[in-house]
């Protein structure tokens, strides 16, 4: 059952759904930005520490789907000690990715984020998974409280 | 009763042998919109083919056949709700044009500041937002009665919201979101008891139950065609005729005048008054095809049988831990609203929608319902009378699979 799932739901979701990384309050972060989808009612925080244009720290809490979950979990892991151009970098990275405008994936670059390549064929799932991204870039511009994927 | 025939209607659903990711497809979306019968296909084919022409206009020969086709599925919808005259059904976009247009005709020209409408705590957004939009325009306020953890109306908290203020009940028949059917005789004795007019909302409740809007009493009632087994695009307005005469008019244009000059214009009488500019015509013909349709199986039976796939499903359902039923009132349609225990409902329904079942998952236009229960979104199989015994299987079985491999 579910093989034609394999592609979205990898292992590698269900473990960040079932422990979610970095899945916590940060008190001394210098960067917080809701976001929410009201589509499904996905809700997160995200949190940075960013010294010297340099992300010390990430963390998150909320709640929403395995995609999402997943998605935010595996963001915080990855740009821990990024640069604030090289997360951006990323960012754009990912959107590419998940929206399908690049066929060709730049593996090197995205590394573990492959991993929510799939939903790039389920329209109605990309913005569980770009959710954490698009609350990154608001706390990278440091613009707004809060986002929100409409 | 005899045997509901089943595999008869089943077969007269084209859509019902499509293949979804190949698999059969199993649908459970029904309360967002019914699947169409090869009736209706027909009916809007053969309108198209034969006998389409604009109505109420010229002498020509297709224009009179055309007219005649809407006016009898006007006639269709009247006999179908039991309503007193075909002057009381106004055709609009949809359940919910039918209740902007309330909003707008009769509740902005007459409500003031201070003055106040009742809703539920489980209405659809379209019976909500006209109001306040209503609300900020005149000063009026919006009051909402309480329910239950069940979802079911708290009567009596209802009841004490009504009073010399009160201008409006708007209620809903049927829950979308949690399946409860309101005591809506109750509700409209009570309001009228105190000379307050009643609109419910009846775009979930028209497919399942027999509708008679004299016996109900109600001053107006509105549905959707796509809910009924008919084409999108068209709703129909049921208004008490003194109430209907003293509106004025909703939209101005053609086809709802009497006499137009540039210094003033007469409005035509009803219903035409209401229906400004070229309406859906295939589309309202449509309807009255569903209306045969579903008339000839029988209200009653379709009820019946739908009660029993319910209580089939919610019985399944039970079975399975972690899953949480939302809505269990005693008196429900066939809807069945779950959460379960660590799983999204957006990742149930990605799930469900691979092994060919498609469920809703979301809030379902009923955000409030949401937050009253604490939930961001339910999953929702909403039942029809093409629905089987054997689809549910697939559905638990669907649902006891991705709890497996979610872990």
């Amino acid at each position: 059952m579910f093989e034609d799932l394999r592609d979205l739901y990898q292992e590698v979701i269900f473990d960040h759904n079932r422990n979610p990384r970095n899945f916590r309050v940060m008190e001394n972060a210098n960067r917080q930005v809701e976001g929410f989808n009201p589509l499904c009612g996905d809700r997160l925080t995200l949190y940075l520490k960013i010294d010297d244009h340099v992300i010390s720290d990430a963390s998150f809490q909320g709640s929403g789907c395995a995609i999402s979950t997943a998605s935010v979990s595996l963001m915080t892991e990855i740009v821990k000690g990024k640069t604030e151009a090289e997360a951006d970098a990323l960012f754009k990275q990912f959107h590419e990715m998940t929206t399908g405008k690049s066929e060709e994936i730049n593996l090197e670059a995205i590394g573990k984020l492959a991993v929510l390549a799939g939903v790039r064929e389920y329209p109605a799932r990309v913005k569980c998974a770009t959710l954490a991204w698009h609350t990154l870039d608001a706390a990278l511009k440091n613009e707004a409280q809060s986002i929100s994927t409409e | 009763m005899t045997t509901f025939p089943i595999e008869k209607i089943r077969a007269d659903f084209p859509i019902l042998g499509e293949k979804i990711r190949n698999k059969p497809l199993v649908y459970l979306d029904n309360a967002a919109s019914c699947q169409k019968p090869q009736a209706v296909i027909d009916s809007i084919v053969h309108t198209y083919s034969h006998e389409y022409a604009n109505i109420h206009r010229g002498v020509h020969t297709l224009s009179v056949k055309a007219t005649d086709k809407f006016e009898g599925a006007r006639e269709k919808v009247r006999a179908f709700i039991n309503a007193a005259s075909t002057k009381e059904i106004v055709f609009v976009r949809g359940a919910t044009e039918a209740i902007n247009l309330v909003a707008q005709s009769y509740g902005r020209p007459q409500f003031k500041a201070g003055d106040e409408i009742v809703i539920s705590a489980m209405e659809h957004h379209a019976n909500i937002v006209p109001w306040q939009m209503l609300c900020q325009q005149t000063g009026t306020v919006l009051k909402v009665a309480p329910m239950s953890r069940q979802g079911e109306l708290l009567f009596d908290e209802f009841e004490q919201l009504l009073n010399g203020k009160t201008k409006l009940v708007a209620i809903t028949h049927m829950s979308n979101a949690l399946g409860t059917i309101n005591p809506v005789e109750k509700i409209v004795a009570a309001a009228h008891a105190k000379n307050i007019p009643v609109l419910l909302d009846g775009a979930q409740a028209i497919p399942h139950m027999s509708v008679d809007v004299q016996a109900l009493g109600c001053d107006f009632y509105v549905f959707s065609s796509h809910k009924l087994y008919g084409p999108s695009g068209v709703g129909v307005l049921y208004g008490k005729q003194a109430l209907l005469e003293a509106m004025p008019p909703y939209q101005g244009g053609g086809d709802m005048i009497r006499k137009v000059t540039f210094a003033e214009t007469e409005y035509a009488g009803l219903p035409q008054k209401f229906e400004a500019g070229t309406p859906a015509i295939a589309e309202i013909i449509g309807l009255g095809a569903a209306i045969d349709y579903v008339t000839a199986i029988g209200m009653e039976n379709i009820a019946a049988y739908e009660a029993a796939l319910l209580e089939y499903a919610t019985e399944q359902a039970q079975q399975i831990k972690g899953l949480n039923i939302i809505g269990q009132a005693a008196h429900k349609g066939g809807i069945l609203s779950f959460t379960l225990d660590r799983i999204h409902p957006h990742d149930i329904g990605t799930m469900l929608d691979s092994l060919g079942i498609a469920i809703r998952a979301g809030h379902h236009c009923a955000m409030p319902v949401m937050d009253f229960y604490g939930v961001p979104a339910t999953a929702r199989a909403s039942f029809a009378m093409y629905n089987t015994r054997e689809e549910i299987d697939v559905l638990m079985q669907g649902i006891k699979s991705l709890i497996e491999v979610f872990g």
